[in-house]
C-alpha cells in the first residue's frame, strides 16, 4: 500500500531522475553530437573540445552521474527509513 | 620464448584457471544456476558485468572500427557506455526489488499474461542467439592467427570451455569466472596501449597520451587529421555520418543496452536494492577502462598503420604484414604496378585492404612489443569472447527451462528436474552456438545492429513503462512491443537484406540508417503502448500493487520463482 511517506520518496527519486537524466542528455548528445562542431573550435591541448567530449568527456561524466546518483539515493533511502 | 609458446602458456593458464572456478563453484539449486543463489557482492557483481558486457566485439573490433572511421566510432564509445546509466537509474534498483530470475519472468508477471510473456522469450532468444555467433567467431578467430590451429578447431575448443563452465556452474560458475576474465582482458588491453602511448607520446596514459605530442612536437591529432587529408580520407576528428544518423544511432546503442537481457539479469544476482546500484555503477567504472583507452588505441594504430606501409615497397613491408595477409584479413593488389604500397581513399587507386578486426591484435606487432604482450592479447581476447558467452547462453537456457518449461508447458516440474532441464538446454545452446560460428551466416554484421535495434524497441520500453507507470496494461505493453519489433525488422529486412523492395542509403526515411532505427522503433513502441493503455481495462489492483512494491527499496527478499 503506499503511504505518503512513500510518495514523498517517490516524488524526490523522480527529482533526481530527472535532473541526473538531463546532464547524461547534455554531455553527449549535446555537447559529443549536437553542438560538436561549436565546441571543436575549442582546444584542450591537442583535443578538440567537442571531439573529446564524444570520445572521452562523456563517458567520464557518465560514470560519475552513477555514483552521485548512487550516493543520493543512499541517503534518501535512510531518511524515508526505507534503507533495511 | 617464441610467440606460440608463449601464447599457449598464456592461454592455457587463463583456461585451467577458468575451469578451476567452475568445478569450486558448481551449481546445486535452480536459484544458484540462474542468479548464482543471490548473494554477490556489488563489486565481484561489477567486474563480471563489465566482462559479460565486453564482448569479441569491445575488445577486438571496437577500437579498430573507431581507427577506421574516427569521430563517427563515438556512437559506439558513448552509446555502449550511456546505456549504463539508464540501467542504473531506470532498471536495475526496481528489477532487482521485483526479485525473479529473468528479463520474460517480469515481463510475464507485469503485464499478467502469458502473451506478453511468450513475447519476451521470443526477443530475449533472438537477441541472445545473433550476438553468441559473433562470440564463437571471435574464439576461432583468436586461435588460428596465434595458435596456428583451423578456425573451426578454435571453435570447437572455445566452445568446450563454456559448456564446461557454464553447464556445471551455471550463474554461479560464470559468474566467478567473468571477474576472473574481467582481470584478464583488461590487462591484455591495458599493457599494450600503454608501451604504445610511451613509445609515440611518451606519457603512460593512452587517454592523455592521444592528446599529445609525438617527437617532433606536433600533435598527434593534428597529424593524423594531415595525413587523413592529404590520403583523400574523410578528417579522422570529423567524420563523416550526418548528424542526426549518429543521434539516432547513440540513441538506439544507448537503449539497446539497457535492454539486453544478458546484462539486465546479473542485476538479480545481488542482495539487495542498495547493491544493484552500486553494482551498476563498479561495471560502468570498469568498463570505462577499456572505453576510454579504446580511442586513443585507434588513434595510435591509424597513425602507426599509415607510417608503416604507405608508399612502401611491397617486399620492404615489415614481418607482420606478412603473417596476417595468410589469414586473409589484410591484402594488397598492385593497381599500378610499382611495386609501392598506395593507401588512399579514392577507392580505384586504393591498393590496400585491411580488416578493421585485426587492428587491435596486429597492434602490438605492429609497435614491434615482446612475444609476451602479442600473447597476452590472445588470452585476453578469448577471455572477452567467452564470457560474453558465457552470459548468453545463459539467459537462452534460462528462457528455455524457466520461461517456456516450467512457467507455461510444465509448471509441476520438480526443482531437480528444471535444473536438468537448464543444463540441457545450455547445451543445445552452446551447439547451435558453435555451429554459427563454424558456418557463419553472412549477415552476422548486420544481426549485431538487429539485436541492439530489438532490444531497445521492444524490452526497454516494456520494463520502463511497467515500472513508471502504474496504469500500462497488458495490451498496451504487448501491442507496443510488437509494433517495436515489426517495425524494426521491417526496416532491417528492407535495408540490409532488399526485402520488401530494398533500397539505398538514399532511400532511408528521414535519413536514418538501419543502425539507427532502433531509436524510431523504440519511441513508435512508447507512443503505441500509452495510446492503447488509454483506452483498455487499467490492470487488475494486484499488479498495481506490485508496481508500489518494487518502487521501495526496502525489503528486497531473494530472488524467488
Amino acid at each position: 500500500m503506499s503511504t505518503p511517506n512513500h510518495k514523498a520518496y517517490w516524488k524526490t527519486n523522480l527529482r533526481y531522475l530527472a535532473i541526473l537524466l538531463s546532464i547524461w542528455f547534455i554531455v553527449s548528445y549535446l555537447f559529443g553530437i549536437v553542438f560538436v562542431g561549436e565546441l571543436n573550435t575549442i582546444r584542450i591541448g591537442g583535443f578538440k573540445l567537442g571531439f573529446w567530449f564524444a570520445q572521452q568527456g562523456s563517458i567520464y561524466v557518465f560514470v560519475i552521474l552513477i555514483f552521485v546518483y548512487i550516493r543520493l539515493m543512499n541517503k534518501l533511502d535512510k531518511k524515508h527509513n526505507l534503507d533495511k | 620464448m617464441d610467440l606460440q609458446t608463449w601464447t599457449w602458456v598464456l592461454v592455457g593458464i587463463t583456461f585451467a584457471l577458468y575451469i578451476g572456478i567452475a568445478i569450486w563453484s558448481r551449481a546445486g539449486s535452480t536459484k544458484e544456476f540462474y542468479v548464482a543463489g543471490g548473494g554477490v557482492s556489488p563489486l565481484a557483481n561489477g567486474l563480471a558485468t563489465a566482462a559479460d558486457w565486453m564482448s569479441a566485439a569491445s575488445f577486438i573490433s571496437m577500437a579498430g572500427i573507431i581507427s577506421f572511421s574516427g569521430y563517427d566510432g563515438s556512437v559506439y564509445l558513448m552509446g555502449w557506455t550511456g546505456g549504463y546509466v539508464l540501467l542504473a537509474l531506470l532498471l536495475a534498483p526496481y528489477l532487482r526489488k521485483f526479485g525473479k530470475f529473468t528479463v520474460p519472468d517480469f515481463i510475464g508477471d507485469r503485464y499478467y499474461s502469458n502473451v506478453a510473456r511468450t513475447v519476451a522469450v521470443f526477443c530475449a532468444l533472438l537477441v541472445s542467439f545473433t550476438y553468441v555467433a559473433g562470440q564463437m567467431r571471435g574464439v576461432g578467430l583468436v586461435f588460428s592467427r596465434f595458435l596456428e590451429v583451423d578456425i573451426n578447431t578454435g571453435v570447437i575448443i572455445g566452445m568446450i570451455i563454456v559448456l564446461f563452465y557454464a553447464v556445471l556452474g551455471g550463474m554461479k560458475g560464470i559468474t566467478y569466472t567473468q571477474v576472473a576474465q574481467y582481470c584478464v582482458l583488461i590487462f591484455a588491453f591495458m599493457v599494450p596501449a600503454i608501451f604504445i602511448s610511451i613509445q609515440m607520446t611518451g606519457n603512460p596514459i593512452p587517454q592523455l597520451g592521444f592528446g599529445g605530442t609525438d617527437e617532433t612536437g606536433m600533435y598527434l591529432l593534428d597529424k593524423l587529421d594531415g595525413l587523413h587529408r592529404d590520403l583523400g580520407f574523410a578528417e579522422y576528428t570529423s567524420g563523416s555520418k550526418s548528424t542526426l544518423d549518429v543521434f539516432f544511432i547513440t540513441a538506439a546503442l544507448m537503449v539497446g543496452t539497457a535492454g539486453l537481457p544478458h546484462v539486465i539479469v546479473r542485476f538479480f544476482t545481488v542482495k539487495k536494492v542498495a547493491d544493484a546500484r552500486v553494482s551498476a555503477g563498479w561495471a560502468l567504472l570498469f568498463i570505462a577502462i577499456l572505453y576510454t583507452t579504446a580511442p586513443a588505441i585507434a588513434v595510435f594504430s591509424r597513425t602507426n598503420m599509415i607510417e608503416t606501409v604507405h608508399n612502401v615497397e611491397y617486399d620492404q613491408l615489415p614481418e607482420w604484414f606478412g603473417n596476417w595477409e595468410t589469414t586473409g584479413l589484410i591484402a594488397f593488389e598492385d593497381k599500378n604496378g610499382d611495386g609501392k604500397v598506395q593507401y588512399v581513399g579514392d577507392e580505384s587507386l586504393n591498393e590496400l585492404t585491411v580488416d578493421r578486426d585485426i587492428m587491435v591484435l596486429a597492434n602490438p606487432e605492429i609497435a614491434k612489443l615482446p612475444n609476451w604482450v602479442i600473447a597476452l592479447v590472445a588470452a585476453g581476447g578469448l577471455a572477452a569472447a567467452l564470457s560474453t558467452a558465457a552470459g548468453l547462453l545463459l539467459v537462452i537456457s534460462a528462457s528455455v527451462s524457466h520461461d517456456l518449461i516450467k512457467k507455461m508447458m510444465k509448471p509441476d516440474i520438480s526443482e531437480k528436474g528444471e535444473l536438468v532441464a537448464a543444463r540441457l538446454s545450455a547445451v543445445a545452446a552452446v551447439c547451435v552456438a558453435g555451429y554459427f560460428g563454424i558456418n557463419p551466416p553472412d549477415f552476422v554484421a548486420a544481426t549485431v545492429a538487429l539485436a541492439f535495434g530489438l532490444a531497445a524497441a521492444s524490452f526497454f520500453p516494456a520494463i520502463v513503462l511497467g515500472i513508471f507507470s502504474k496504469r500500462m496494461n497488458k495490451e498496451g505493453a504487448i501491442a507496443g512491443m510488437v509494433v517495436g519489433i515489426l517495425s524494426m525488422l521491417f526496416y532491417m529486412l528492407k535495408f540490409k537484406f532488399d526485402w520488401f523492395g530494398g533500397g539505398t542509403k538514399e532511400d532511408w526515411w528521414f535519413g536514418i540508417s538501419p543502425e539507427g532505427f532502433g531509436t524510431v522503433a523504440m519511441i513508435s513502441n512508447f507512443v503505441v503502448s500509452m495510446v492503447i493503455s488509454k483506452f483498455t481495462p487499467a490492470p487488475p489492483k494486484e499488479v498495481q500493487e506490485i508496481v508500489e512494491n518494487i518502487r521501495i527499496p526496502s525489503g528486497a527478499g531473494e530472488a524467488t520463482h
